[in-house]
């Protein structure tokens, strides 16, 4: 016998190490699910490392309000199947008690707001980890984060002051009202995902395969025609054959031309491209450093 | 598919940007199509902006605000690229700022060392800085890439220098497996292709050495160790007296029906499976995740550790260890810390600093005590209770030790056990 895993084996191991640490270091563990690949990738990893058992903690999802149907449809089918409980933090519920402001004009999104739905949600379910399916590989933020991101009282990123990370020794210890951001999937990219998946044969949403969709271009982005978005008089509607490479708000996830029938031609497709994943996403856009911006307030 | 098949290797760089570090890497990437359109747009944009004559591919690595506006790395970042053969974890790591610290961190799981020496300066302080930092750390290949080639004419002459420089010094250190190649990054040499100025250099490419080193045998395959990280209890119906014990296997091999031994406990019992989603396995090897369970009913929980009859670890409670120290705050003579190894937690009392290591000479300084951050010393600990050790030597997951300070809960220093 050939001791050696392969590079996807080995990745998914050390997911598996972060997530069991988690389950045993933490008292009340949350995991963040968006209803993307990244989260649906968390989920499998998590029915893994505690099989025969369920997963030891809730979903939690950060629900905008200007979802793809389809998101939603998923998600509540995934949770039946594996029998696990789900928080839905809701990013309208703050706007109507008037927590948090909505944008207005063309370009409005609800992503910034859902910082303050996450941070209220963790607070009142007294969650001390927030599991997460954020990439190094995705930002170059995200490429300073450790695998135990530590996050102050008010929720806060330091990403100056971060705790050194060294073998597979991962420091937990927190202040009361503290708590922890975890990434076990930091070392992953988009690439070793879509193979993964491949390899796994997990169902996915089918948002992520080529489908006929009503789309109009802004500023070199397709979005996706909908209600929750505002448009210019200049901005024409077509129906284009797209695909979503990232899943999130409908305001400011992008859409791809693409072909891609089966996993298979997406991992084609993802080897072969020339454009980062979150080329289409607006939130990233708005500035240099808006990932960092955002995450420094709490954001995933 | 090919992707099936392809290994995982991670590699740490060290240097300044003087070195030409951030231009092999941006090399690395751009050549192996790792850099996509939009990043390098965005980060064409930025040098515009900031007025630089060339695409600075330092921005690439350099993902935070602050370390834009000062133009340095302050932190590890991490990089991927992959080729069909191998996926690569670059961990990038400043050579200034904290570079203890960052080296360490970088160089803890890395399974080879890429040193970078500018060719028309030779060995330098960092460079043996940072050859120290890999032997301490035992990466088990050390790359010496000798850069900047074109601009002392490809000479033979001066590769062989710096060789032979290099090779004396590193005859002190406990490196097993150390190559040369003398590349120009900027112009592409023996980096992805074959140099021809250099008709004179027989060995490999840096990319060809990187994705062919062997690297199967980094772990070891010999020692029996499990931690135990988690106990899975499934409370259902059709699992009623299950018991597994969850972890991944630190070293050797555990196979169904191994007899076994349970530290502390000192039971033992025998390996009824290894258990996994997708079924049984006959046998486990580092750096697997698995389950297992065992014949007889015995009290296990996290920390404890499962390892063979006839091959145990050592089970101490004075432990000495190369110490790194990563703190503004100075390791405190007979200080009290909160000490982390494998799955266990202790606190452990700072009972001797045996001598200061001068990481630029190896020279040991048994005067100046005083550990400030960015030291490294030989330190003798007493833990409350004892631990299941291997020399760091041996095994890098049972030797290696993090200590925290228990007012702030700062990751304040990392050990290596002797």
């Amino acid at each position: 016998m050939d001791y050696q895993l392969n590079h996807l084996k080995e990745l998914e191991s050390e997911s598996i190490f972060i997530l069991r640490e988690v389950a045993a270091q933490f008292e009340n563990p949350v995991l963040m699910f968006s209803g993307g690949k990244d989260s649906i990738l968390m989920v499998h990893l998590a029915q893994k490392a505690f099989y025969p058992a369920r997963i030891p903690f809730p979903l939690l999802h950060v629900d905008t309000g200007h979802n793809f149907p389809e998101t939603i449809a998923y998600r509540d089918s995934l949770v039946e199947r594996l029998g696990a409980r789900l928080i839905v933090a809701s990013v309208q519920e703050q706007i109507d008690k008037g927590l948090v402001k909505e944008e207005k004009g063309v370009n409005a999104s609800r992503n910034g707001l859902q910082t303050s739905a996450l941070l209220e949600a963790l607070e009142e379910g007294k969650y001390d980890a927030a599991l997460g399916g954020a990439r190094r590989d995705e930002e170059k933020a995200r490429a300073k984060e450790r695998f135990f991101s530590h996050r102050d009282e008010f929720g806060q990123w330091d990403p100056k002051n971060q705790r050194p990370e060294l073998w597979n020794l991962f420091n937990s210890k927190k202040q009361y009202g503290e708590h922890f951001r975890i990434f076990p999937i930091s070392n992953w990219t988009e690439l070793d995902v879509w193979q993964y998946l491949a390899m796994e044969k997990v169902e996915l949403p089918s948002l992520y395969y080529a489908h006929k969709r009503k789309v109009f271009e802004r500023e070199g982005t397709l979005l996706a025609d909908c209600e929750y978005i505002e448009k210019r008089p200049t901005e024409v509607v077509k129906e284009l054959m797209v695909r979503c490479r990232t899943i999130g708000d409908m305001t400011c996830t992008g859409v791809w031309m693409s072909n891609a029938q089966t996993t298979d031609d997406i991992i084609e497709e993802v080897a072969t491209t020339r454009m980062t994943e979150r080329g289409g996403r607006t939130d990233d856009k708005r500035s240099e450093t808006a990932m960092e911006d955002r995450k420094k307030k709490g954001y995933f | 598919m090919d992707y099936q098949s392809s290994e995982l290797l991670r590699f740490t760089t060290a240097g300044s940007v003087d070195d030409g570090k951030s231009t092999l890497i941006g090399r690395m990437l751009y050549d192996s199509k790792s850099i996509f359109q939009d990043q390098m747009e965005a980060i064409e944009a930025t040098s515009l902006r900031r007025g630089e004559s060339e695409v600075n591919l330092a921005l690439l690595t350099d993902g935070l605000k602050s370390e834009r506006e000062q133009g340095i790395t302050i932190d590890v970042a991490y990089r991927y690229f992959a080729t069909p053969k191998r996926k690569f974890i670059i961990a990038d790591t400043p050579g200034h700022i904290q570079y203890t610290r960052n080296m360490v961190t970088g160089a803890s799981t890395a399974n080879v060392a890429l040193v970078l020496i500018d060719a028309r300066n030779g060995v330098v302080e960092q460079t043996r800085r940072h050859a120290i930092i890999a032997s301490l750390l035992q990466i088990p290949h050390l790359v010496v890439c000798i850069n900047k080639m074109d601009l002392v004419a490809y000479s033979e002459e001066v590769y062989e220098n710096i060789k032979e420089d290099f090779e004396k010094f590193a005859a002190k250190l406990d490196v097993k497996d150390v190559h040369f190649i003398p590349i120009s990054a900027l112009n592409g040499d023996n980096v992805v292709n074959r140099s021809e100025e250099m008709d004179w250099f027989g060995g490999t490419t840096l990319m060809y050495y990187l994705e062919n080193v062997h690297i199967a045998s980094d772990h070891n395959f010999i020692d029996a160790r499990f931690p135990v990280q988690y106990v899975i209890r499934p409370y259902q119906e059709e699992f009623h007296d299950y018991r597994g014990y969850a972890g991944r296997i630190a070293g050797g091999i555990f196979k169904k029906g191994d007899k076994v031994t349970v530290l502390p406990s000192g039971f033992t019992s025998t390996i009824e499976k290894i258990d996994t989603i997708e079924g049984e396995l006959q046998e486990a090897f580092p750096p697997q995740s698995v389950t297992i369970l065992l014949k007889d009913d015995i009290d296990i929980s996290r920390g404890d550790m499962i390892v063979r009859e006839n091959n145990q670890p050592r089970v101490e409670q004075d432990i000495e260890v190369m110490m790194c120290w990563f703190n503004e705050k100075s390791l405190q003579p007979n200080g009290k810390y909160s000490i982390i190894h494998t799955t266990q937690e202790a606190r452990c009392v700072i009972k001797d600093v045996r001598y200061r290591l001068d990481i630029n000479t190896l020279h040991r300084d048994l005067e100046d005590k005083e550990i400030k951050m960015n030291d490294i010393a030989r330190v003798v600990i007493r833990t409350t209770k004892p631990l299941f050790i291997d020399a760091y030597r041996k095994n890098r997951i049972t030797g290696s030790v993090i200590f925290v300070d228990e007012g702030t809960n700062e990751t304040v220093g990392a050990g290596m056990i002797i």
